[in-house]
């Protein structure tokens, strides 16, 4: 079916990046990589972190300058000089952090700048608020436009960016890591957009760590690695397995490496915990060796639970007893000084001081025993943080090396270096492996198995299905603010999980 | 380090070296007056006062905060320390008193910010309101004037040929350095200004730590009204007008961020003396302190332009 519909016109090539190079001091962050894209293909770039994706979707949207290659834009030659001019080119980028206003509707967002004006100079409102309308309905979606967009979905957010690079006539669209945040439900409606656009004869650049959404929308995949061009295939002639050896050149032999530990004593229990509007009675225990997934649908309260058992947030009812006996949870500090460590849902505006080095963010919530009177001791600091450096293989080459310029999968393990070294043994990982490569995952994943083995018990929120299910021993699905159903990992099936999670008839 | 990782890490402070130096030069070409001795002993004295209240903004800065109110508790606590030296307390004790009543202001900063809530911009808006007013109350309005010698060797005094003040400044700017580079309160004020959650969720007492910042910024301010106290021979309840600008615009000189997390006393020192510099050396050209106004806001937007060029390379 597919091989009929490779007609010419589908094999016209609208981009053609060739040996594209880019080195920054010291660093070679592209080597000679080609890439092209087709009318109306989906075209996915896989690869670890710091494999290169991002560097070249920059380079292509005109944020950095390539050092050296040349690109070529149906035919001609273009030199892309900044952001502005790859729009004016028809080359649109829709950021993992989004862009807009947060105060003005969609239809002004959409229109920012450009603002359609009658001839006494007056913004038309009437005229934009049609045309934003006519965007969002080709998109398919169903947006307010007048409604400021602060009040709208993470979805929705996007798909106003979506019509904003539309409305400027993009005929590519870099979207990186798009589903992030999105939920199934959302992530379903996002693709549907995605065809609609095809169709239209729009070429997307995507970027993805979700390898199941390549096989669901992309057409072909490229795979970097360490600023290199592995290959280019149909998606239809590959395989899982065979991609992720693409991407890390080693077969990981399973990639859910998951251990067995022995079920200890119960460390954690928690009953009746109620935060008004968020929260609701939620009762559970964990115990010593065994991780405890916790999955459910975006906003149904799994962040929030992590947060109170940590006592980031303030709870309004419950107890909380940590290894028998009650304690009153008020502050993160209270928290770490019985035990517990929270690797937070998002590594940079939660886990990390980007601009203090790995040691300091290793040995922050640990000061304590690197001072006398409150004085540090540099050298104690750093021969205390070296073996985790070297045990979780952080790729840095001094401890003094600021944490903002490691990738997604070594700062991740600095955050949880830092729960290590203050020898938590109830680790709550929220997220723990969001936006971090294959390569980095699987050590994160080996570390939880040594913890439990180690007799240290692990909560684990995640909103990857495969995740919970390859690493977790019980399995707590939550739906708006209660925990609505509990299995054991020989029970727990995708469709189990997700029918609780959905709730009613799926 | 390396050498080149060296360069890169302290190429600001290299920067604002430079920066100075130029500017001796400039002047050591322009007048043969301004590269003496006694005229560098000069401006380093006429720095001392800014230099040590742009310490305490230091770390304010770098909790991502900014302190508006230290003009005032300068007059505040020198009103306050003068009046105790007329009422006869033994000078042992004034200086305690002058620091204590600096100190007690930036806390009530600090605690309005750290449990109220408060933006920093708006708690210290309000104390630099109510410290001078304070001041204007506690004297009615009149400066309090005329204090023992032995007071005023503060001012006037040498150790080794080093002016009293000068020395103040290095000893502050030692231990400034040692506790923002060594100690807990150091590492939690850049952790703080960096990330503040993530700070939190450390386990970082942010409350504690952000009061202290401020208290010591007040603390600071109580010291330099010692200092400008001797040196005046008065109290002045109008005294530190307009000192909170002097004190941001050496600490951004000096390459500390607005935005938090970044920078250091050793910029900072720079920074007051760049400026110390400028003022006396246009002084001397015999430039109008209005010319002066307009030469040293220059500077102050030059030098962060180039503060982001120098970061815009880096990257």
């Amino acid at each position: 079916m597919i091989t009929k519909r490779t007609s010419s016109m589908e094999h016209k090539r609208i981009l053609d990046m060739r040996q594209i190079q880019k080195t920054f001091p010291g660093v070679v962050a592209l080597d000679h990589v080609d890439f092209e894209l087709r009318k109306g293909e989906v075209h996915v770039l896989l690869g670890e972190n710091g494999a290169g994706k991002s560097t070249l979707v920059k380079i292509l949207s005109g944020a950095y300058q390539k050092t050296d290659g040349r690109i070529f834009l149906n035919g001609g030659e273009v030199h892309i000089k900044n952001p502005r001019h790859a729009r004016e080119l028809g080359i649109g980028i829709i950021y993992q952090e989004l862009n807009l206003v947060p105060h003005l509707s969609a239809a002004e967002n959409i229109f920012l700048g450009r603002e359609p004006v009658r001839a006494s100079g007056v913004i038309d409102r009437k005229e934009m608020v049609r045309a934003a309308q006519e965007i969002l309905d080709t998109l398919g979606v169903d947006i307010p436009s007048r409604l400021p967009v602060k009040d709208l979905g993470v979805a929705q957010k996007q798909m106003v960016e979506v019509a904003k690079a539309l409305s400027l006539d993009a005929r590519i669209l870099i979207m990186d890591e798009p589903t992030s945040a999105l939920t199934v439900h959302e992530i379903k409606e996002l693709f549907a957009t995605i065809r609609r656009l095809k169709r239209k004869g729009v070429s997307i650049v995507y970027i993805s760590h979700r390898l199941e959404e390549l096989f669901e929308i992309g057409d072909r995949v490229t795979v970097l690695r360490d600023g290199k061009k592995i290959g280019t295939q149909a998606v239809r002639d590959v395989t899982r397995s065979g991609l992720i050896r693409m991407m890390v050149d080693r077969e990981l032999t399973e990639q859910y490496p998951k251990r067995k530990c022995r079920r200890g004593p119960e460390v954690l229990r928690v009953e009746g915990l109620t935060r008004e509007g968020v929260l609701h009675q939620i009762g559970f225990s964990l115990h010593a060796g065994e991780v405890l997934g916790i999955s459910g649908l975006l906003g149904s309260g799994r962040t929030e639970l992590a947060r109170a058992l940590f006592g980031a947030d303030r709870i309004d009812s419950g107890k909380i007893f940590i290894r028998g006996r009650l304690q009153n949870v008020r502050s993160p500090r209270h928290a770490i000084r019985t035990g517990i460590g929270l690797l937070a849902e998002d590594r940079k505006t939660q886990g990390l001081v980007l601009n203090l080095s790995v040691k300091d963010n290793i040995c922050l919530p640990n000061l304590n025993r690197f001072s006398k009177l409150g004085v540090l001791s540099t050298k104690k600091e750093i021969a205390a943080v070296q073996p985790y450096i070297r045990e979780l293989r952080i790729k840095t080459s001094d401890p003094r090396q600021k944490a903002v310029t490691l990738s997604g999968g070594n700062q991740q393990k600095v955050v949880m270096s830092k729960w290590l070294l203050s020898k938590a043994d109830i680790l709550i990982f929220d997220e723990p492996t969001r936006g971090i490569d294959v390569g980095s995952k699987v050590e994160i994943y080996q570390w939880m198995n040594r913890l439990t083995a180690e007799g240290a018990a692990v909560i684990m929120v995640s909103s990857e299905l495969p995740e919970i299910l390859g690493m977790s021993d019980r399995i707590l699905v939550m739906r708006q603010g209660r925990i609505v159903d509990e299995m054991t990992r020989e029970k727990a099936t995708p469709e189990k999980i997700l029918q609780s999670a959905l709730g009613g008839n799926p | 380090m390396k050498p080149r990782r060296y360069l890169l890490h302290h190429g600001r402070q290299l920067g604002t070296l430079l920066g100075m130096a130029g500017l001796v030069i400039i002047f050591w070409m322009l007048t043969p007056h301004f590269l003496t001795v006694s005229n560098l002993m000069n401006v380093a004295q006429q720095t001392s006062i800014n230099a040590i209240i742009a310490v305490g903004m230091t770390f304010v800065i770098v909790t991502a905060g900014i302190d508006l109110s230290v003009g005032s508790i300068v007059a505040f606590s020198g009103v306050v320390l003068a009046s105790a030296l007329h009422a006869g307390v033994p000078l042992f004790l004034v200086l305690p008193i002058g620091l204590g009543v600096g100190l007690s202001c930036g806390l009530v900063n600090g605690i309005l910010i750290s449990l109220g809530r408060l933006p920093p911009f708006i708690a210290t808006l309000g104390m630099m309101s109510v410290a001078r007013g304070s001041a204007l109350l506690f004297t009615h309005g009149r400066p309090v004037s005329g204090f023992s010698s032995d007071f005023r060797w503060l001012s006037t005094g040498e150790v080794v040929h080093v002016p009293a003040p000068v020395v103040l400044m290095v000893v502050v700017y030692g231990i400034a350095h040692f506790i923002l580079t060594r100690t807990k309160l150091g590492r939690y004020t850049y952790a703080i200004g960096g990330n503040e959650e993530a700070a939190v969720l450390s386990g970082v007492n942010v409350r504690f730590y952000k009061t202290a910042v401020y208290g010591l910024c007040g603390m600071l301010c109580g010291l330099a009204a010692v200092v400008l106290t001797a040196r005046l021979n008065s109290a002045q309840p109008i005294a530190g007008m307009m000192y909170e600008l002097d004190a941001i615009a050496a600490t951004v000189i000096g390459g500390t961020s607005l935005m938090g997390g970044e920078g250091s006393v050793l910029g900072t020192l720079i920074g007051a003396l760049i400026m110390g510099v400028l003022r006396n050396g246009l002084n001397i050209l015999g430039m109008s302190s209005f010319v002066q106004q307009i030469i040293i806001g220059s500077v102050i937007v030059v030098a962060v332009l180039g503060d982001m060029a120098l970061k815009k390379t880096r990257k």
